[in-house]
């Protein structure tokens, strides 16, 4: 029975995947039954390219994603070069999972009211460096360039890639070659790049590649801080697929397959780059250059660490006072009355999606935990060993482009008796959810001391009571952190609630970017706040469970 | 035919050979495994109580009191095995850590692990944390853990390594005295000469 678990937990993940694929990239060559669409055309991409926006879109999705991806990559590796081991790095680690479970929404929201013309950071500095007495009329937020929505993706993805980074950084045993390479007359930072970083780099590659993906089909950050005339690529294939006239949907298919190509050629071409890099960066070591003298290149990583988390919290406390100011005078830096207006107002509508969002939430986690932990128990009870492919299966949700294959799932779920099943929603969670379960469980589970379950054998304990009895309670922090991880990512999850759920169901992260269009920051504030909290909620836990639990157990904590 | 015995167990590393042993151990007696590190000592316990790393693969057979048990599931086995670390539960506090390891059926669970603890000298504590005992008291532990299940064998794995020498010689002392009061036949590994000399059993060199 065990054994099946692998496979099932396969299907899961690519069924959705593969069949959301077809169901979405079939319209896009003119077969659409709900509209009358049963022959093959290539009408839909005519429309598509005629579309005067098209190639501004186009671009705008390259070039946020692949500036965004590179910049989050350099800060991270350079943050790590001049950082890793010291002092000021406990801080980078404090703060990693707060910035974490942040929702991709509610920090983009977070940024949008900070870097705003009426933000904190033209208020701090005007008058009196501005000479503005009141907000400017300046496109900050929503800029044609997409700079803040490239901001928006940077601050997400740096923790991302740092938590990966972390992670895969044992293994190279980075102590070892930094005493060598300082042994050898090394600057740190050379150091670490021409010893640590191609080890590093092959470790997180996966990651990164998700990371690349991601940037170049987001919706939820591009809604709120991208710019929208026209907005980039992934954002008006959601706003077709939602138009009232259905033959729209074709259009939309069509931008869903460029999509996809994009995302596919973006890919290959970062491989190129690779190769690039690697062959430059063999020139470098055969150089030999020392480059003792990197603090600068060590304090530019650390400011713009920095600054990527800043504007995370400062956003996330923006939001907070945003939330309970009555008048706000420009250019105060606090609103001159505080009030719960806002919360009494808007807190009740909100209690409905996020009740849906914990019943989503908590059912895709708890299936996600439930295949996990089969998993790796049947790993470990039949000795099996993963293949190294089926981490490329566990990555692949992360890597083809949202709007590629919901759209099909939605329109699959039509086709099976149409209406909205919630249970399709689930399993729209699910495919983004179990990943990351997965990946935070495996290692601590593979990392157990397999002995305690000799031991347990031979004191002639059965497998099953083996496993009640002395595995799961012995992980129980782990697991709970798991659980953490899965609750903050469905919750954040914006387009499988809002494209399989055909918007006839919402969640607390439907309901806040849907907000953003309204512009009223005081029920922004409320509902980003409200989401925060409850992505955060499952860290809580995790972190006081355990501490309640074995309170008197020594050798159960960390 | 009473004692632990193996006959012609071969072990192979990824198809190479690793070790070979044919040894029959009486009751209350210690055989003493002794060789390098790397020749597959601990490998040969592990094929005994049926935790083999995938990598490896073994012929031979496991007999225990003239029964084969090569083919049965580790807890059907009734061979006990005792580590280098005391591997005591570190979610159960002690007296749980024994109630986990005394066979089912025994009458007067909690008295019998008060009188346990009594004879290891640790009367008393039962609730404890067991990260709050000492190396040795943990060390006592383990092994009467071990012994509440009721083994018909015992493997000690490098088991007394970690101890400084007072309390490497007493912790020998005790395990061997109990396993002789219960006529255990032991399967010691060890690279240890003093370990091989106190067992005063033969001793296999590999």
């Amino acid at each position: 029975m065990l054994r099946l678990f692998p496979a099932i937990t396969v299907i899961v993940l690519l069924l959705p995947v593969l069949a959301g694929l077809i169901g979405t990239v079939a319209p896009g060559f003119g077969y659409f039954p709900a509209v009358g669409g049963t022959s093959l055309s290539v009408q839909p991409f005519r429309d598509l390219f005629d579309w005067a926006g098209f190639r501004p879109a186009l671009s705008l999705s390259l070039r946020t994603g692949l500036i965004a991806t590179a910049a989050s990559l350099i800060i991270t590796m350079v943050l790590l070069a001049g950082w890793h081991g010291t002092r000021a790095f406990r801080w980078v680690e404090r703060v990693l999972s707060p910035l974490l479970s942040a929702p991709h929404a509610a920090a983009a929201f977070g940024i949008a009211f900070l870097i705003a013309p009426s933000g904190w950071i033209v208020r701090a500095l005007s008058p009196w460096a501005t000479g503005w007495e009141r907000p400017p009329d300046l496109l900050i937020v929503q800029d044609p360039g997409g700079w803040a929505m490239i901001a928006g993706l940077v601050a997400k993805e740096v923790p991302f890639l740092m938590l990966m980074s972390l992670a895969a950084l044992p293994q190279t045993a980075p102590e070892h070659s930094l005493r060598i390479t300082a042994a050898l007359g090394y600057g740190r930072v050379a150091g670490w790049f021409k010893a640590i970083f191609p080890r590093l780099y092959a470790r997180i590659r996966l990651p990164v590649y998700a990371v690349l993906a991601y940037s170049l089909s987001v919706v939820d950050v591009a809604i709120i801080l991208g710019p929208n005339t026209p907005p980039p690529l992934a954002v008006q294939v959601v706003k077709w697929m939602g138009d009232p006239d259905l033959s729209m949907r074709l259009v939309a298919s069509a931008g869903a397959v460029v999509q996809l190509v994009l995302v596919i050629g973006v890919l290959c071409l970062w491989r190129l780059m690779e190769l690039a890099v690697t062959y430059a960066g063999l020139h470098a070591i055969y150089g030999g250059h020392r480059m003792r003298r990197d603090g600068a290149v060590r304090a530019a990583g650390l400011g713009l660490g920095a600054m990527s988390a800043g504007m995370v919290i400062l956003g996330l406390a923006g939001l907070a006072v945003w939330s309970v100011a009555g008048f706000w005078s420009f250019p105060n830096a606090l609103p001159d009355a505080i009030s719960s207006r806002s919360w009494m107002r808007f807190g009740p509508d909100l209690l409905h999606p996020l009740n849906h969002t914990f019943v989503i939430a908590g059912a895709a986690t708890g299936i996600a935990l439930i295949l996990t932990i089969a998993c790796l128990e049947a790993e470990h009870r039949h000795a099996l060993t993963p293949a190294s492919r089926s981490l490329w299966i566990l990555y692949l949700p992360l890597l083809v482009p949202q709007v590629a294959f919901l759209p099909g799932l939605q329109a699959i779920t039509l086709l099976l008796g149409g209406g909205t099943h919630l249970g399709m929603v689930v399993l729209g969670h699910l495919v983004f959810v179990l990943p990351y379960v997965f990946l935070s469980l495996a290692g601590p589970w593979r990392q157990w001391d397999a002995r305690f379950d000799t031991v347990g054998a031979a004191l002639g304990v059965t497998p099953n009571a083996r496993f009640w009895r002395v595995r799961m309670p012995m992980m129980v922090a782990p697991v709970l952190t798991a659980l953490a991880v899965g609750l903050a990512v469905s919750v954040g999850q914006y387009l499988p609630t809002l494209l399989i759920g055909g918007g006839r169901i919402q969640t607390i992260t439907t309901e806040a970017v849907a907000l953003a269009s309204g512009g009223d920051r005081r029920v922004i504030g409320v509902a980003g706040l409200v989401q925060t909290g409850a992505a955060m909620v499952g860290f809580a836990a995790a972190l006081l469970l355990p501490r309640m639990l074995w309170r008197n157990r020594r050798g159960m904590r960390g | 035919m009473r004692g632990l015995e193996l006959r012609d167990l071969h072990i192979t590393i990824n198809g190479a050979p690793l070790v070979t042993v044919n040894t029959t151990v009486a009751p209350g007696q210690v055989v003493t495994i002794m060789g390098p590190s790397g020749v597959g000592k601990s490998t040969i316990l592990a094929a005994i109580t049926g935790s083999l790393a995938p990598a490896f693969r073994f012929s031979g057979q496991v007999l225990l009191n003239g029964t084969d048990v090569t083919r049965l599931p580790p807890p059907a086995r009734r061979i006990g095995i005792l580590f280098q670390e005391e591997l005591l539960f570190p979610h159960l506090s002690v007296g749980a850590n024994l109630a986990f390891g005394l066979r089912r059926g025994a009458k007067d669970r909690r008295a019998v692990i008060d009188a346990a603890l009594n004879d290891i000298g640790l009367p008393g504590v039962a609730d404890r944390d067991p990260a709050t005992l000492s190396g040795g008291q943990k060390a006592r532990v383990a092994l009467m853990r071990m012994l509440l299940s009721d083994p018909q064998a015992l493997l000690l794995d490098e088991a007394f390594s970690k101890l400084d020498t007072d309390l490497r010689a007493q912790m020998r002392d005790l395990v061997f005295t109990h396993a002789r009061a219960r006529d255990l036949p032991v399967l010691m590994v060890t690279h240890d000469h003093e370990d091989a000399a106190a067992a005063g059993g033969p001793v296999i060199a590999l």
